[in-house]
């Protein structure tokens, strides 16, 4: 394969990471843009979305797609029941401090990961994708799947812009992100949006777990990595907004995908945590984030 | 005698475990215009906030025209009919002057009408609707957290130092609104440090220090005696 070609592959390869990320790591900077808690627990609702998915995929019979789509429905409306109960029992209590939830989190991220090993298993078990569609370009044929990935990946981030933008739920939270104790001065409940945007970043995990669970498989510790890089994303990205979240998610996705198929996995990551900290020296709010207030 | 819209009896407040308020006691008629006046760190602003629901009140109580307000969480407040302008306007300078608008008219008023009704009082802001707040003046953005606060309709309106760090111009403006407000019988709370800016507007005066209240006075007496104001709080 030429070189041309060989960089399409490695493009088409980063840009899945790239969707992906973008999802998982909007839930992580929406729920520290509004609530300012560091959910250190965010990769484990990720983790739960992939092997609730194997689940509902497993208990579905017939064709792999009517698993599947169970599965995208139902796994993350059960992920954010969840997460509601985390808010509900314990940030809540804390009073959502910045620094007791971080502890709080580890905390349930280990609770989650353990319960997962309990009950699922240390295995890692494959869910069926829904199509087996091989769309054939002149130099190599591609994942059809794959593509559709990328699509419902941009068309659920538009859906995420088009509410916080345009809908009086998305003005009601950003309300809550500038300002909380003005926002409740002017009689919005900031404990039920601070449930709600939890629950709501949890889902988005759970939906990019979902989505990538056909292509890699559901296990215990797999939420380490999009945790770290959802940290990445965020720091690079800038906290809170969602277009700095979407450009790092396909800044680092693309490097992740090109530099690991040109030369090595390990300088993918080497690059993305030197950015990091380029980014936290030079421009600590992140490249599209706003100063602290 | 007036009755009163909002009275305030023997409130205890807290700030951690300091102490601000030791049973404040303040009484706001209906339609009139009360000034709070104090040095800084009297507890002029954590009267306000308590009133808000933003600090829980510890003791006392805050009846807004019959109801309990120390009762209700902080959110459903503003839906009794009280409207809050914070010191500093506290807008969401990210967000647009018709968005920080939209926010004042959720929990309270008429929608469209009353929109209309507090762009006719601020005509300014109508040419505006559609620029980030953060990018207005000072005087503009004061404006806007009147209106944003009016958008709800209230019967008593909380302005915390409305005049700060404003042009004498704006302030003459900030005055003839409050003016305009009781008129329409909206009761007008209003925290100040400069007696001078708010005197011309004000019915009564009372006076705060170390979280009690030293005197409550009609605006004549301040009048006829100016050098009340040094010899309760020191400033003016």
């Amino acid at each position: 394969m030429g070189f041309g070609p060989h960089l399409l592959l490695a493009t088409l390869e980063g840009l899945v990471t790239s969707a992906v990320l973008a999802l998982t790591a909007l839930g992580l900077s929406l729920v520290f843009g509004v609530m300012r808690v560091v959910n250190v627990a965010h990769g484990e609702f990720y983790m739960l979305g992939a092997v609730v998915a194997w689940w509902i995929a497993s208990l579905v019979t017939g064709h792999p797609a009517l698993g599947f789509l169970a599965a995208l429905v139902v796994s993350p409306l059960i992920v954010g029941a969840m997460a509601l109960v985390c808010e509900r029992l314990v940030l809540r209590k804390l009073a959502y401090n910045p620094e007791s939830t971080i502890v709080a989190t580890i905390g349930i991220l280990y609770i989650i990961q353990q319960l997962a090993l309990t009950f699922y298993g240390a295995d890692a078990r494959p869910v069926p994708p829904p199509f087996n569609v091989r769309v054939q370009l002149p130099w190599f044929g591609y994942s059809g799947y794959k593509l559709s990935v990328i699509a419902a990946s941009a068309a659920l981030l538009l859906a995420t812009w088009f509410v916080l933008t345009r809908t009086r739920i998305g003005l009601v939270m950003r309300a809550t992100q500038y300002d909380g104790e003005t926002a409740r001065a002017f009689g919005i409940p900031v404990e039920t949006v601070y449930a709600g945007v939890f629950a709501l970043g949890a889902m988005l995990a759970a939906i990019a777990a979902v989505l990538i669970v056909p292509i890699s498989q559901a296990h215990y510790l797999m939420g380490r990595d999009p945790l770290l890089l959802s940290f990445i994303v965020v720091i690079i990205g800038g906290l809170g907004s969602l277009r700095g979240t979407v450009l790092a998610a396909v800044l680092i996705g693309l490097a992740d995908g090109i530099i690991s198929v040109f030369f090595s996995p390990t300088l993918a990551k080497i690059i993305a945590t030197l950015l990091v900290a380029m980014v936290l020296v030079f421009r600590p709010q992140g490249l599209f984030g706003t100063a602290a207030r | 005698m007036m009755p009163a819209a909002l009275e305030i009896k023997n409130l205890d407040c807290f700030h951690g475990d300091v102490q601000v308020l030791h049973g404040l006691s303040l009484e706001l008629k209906a339609g009139e215009v009360h000034c709070l006046l104090g040095r800084n760190g009297a507890g002029k602003t954590t009267t306000l906030k308590a009133i808000m629901g933003l600090l829980p009140a510890r003791a006392g109580s805050i009846a807004l025209n019959g109801t309990e307000l120390t009762r209700l969480p902080a959110h459903e407040v503003p839906k009794a009919g009280i409207a809050y302008v914070p010191q500093g306007r506290r807008l969401f300078a990210e967000m647009t002057v018709a968005e920080n608008l939209e926010i004042g008219l959720m929990a309270r008023g008429r929608g469209g009408a009353t929109r209309e009704a507090v762009l006719d009082l601020f005509p300014l802001l109508r040419e505006r609707l559609k620029q980030r707040s953060g990018t207005l003046s000072g005087g503009e953005q004061q404006m806007l957290a009147m209106a944003r606060a009016l958008c709800l309709e209230p019967d008593v309106l909380l302005l915390d130092e409305p005049t700060e760090g404003l042009m004498p111009s704006m302030i003459a403006r900030i005055r003839e609104t409050v003016s305009r407000l009781r008129e329409r019988g909206v009761s007008t709370l209003l925290v100040e440090q400069r007696i001078d800016a708010v005197l011309p507007v004000a019915d009564r005066v009372t006076f705060v220090e170390n979280g009690r209240v030293r005197a409550t006075v009609d605006v004549q007496a301040v009048r006829a005696d100016p050098a009340m104001v040094n010899r309760y709080v020191g400033v003016g």
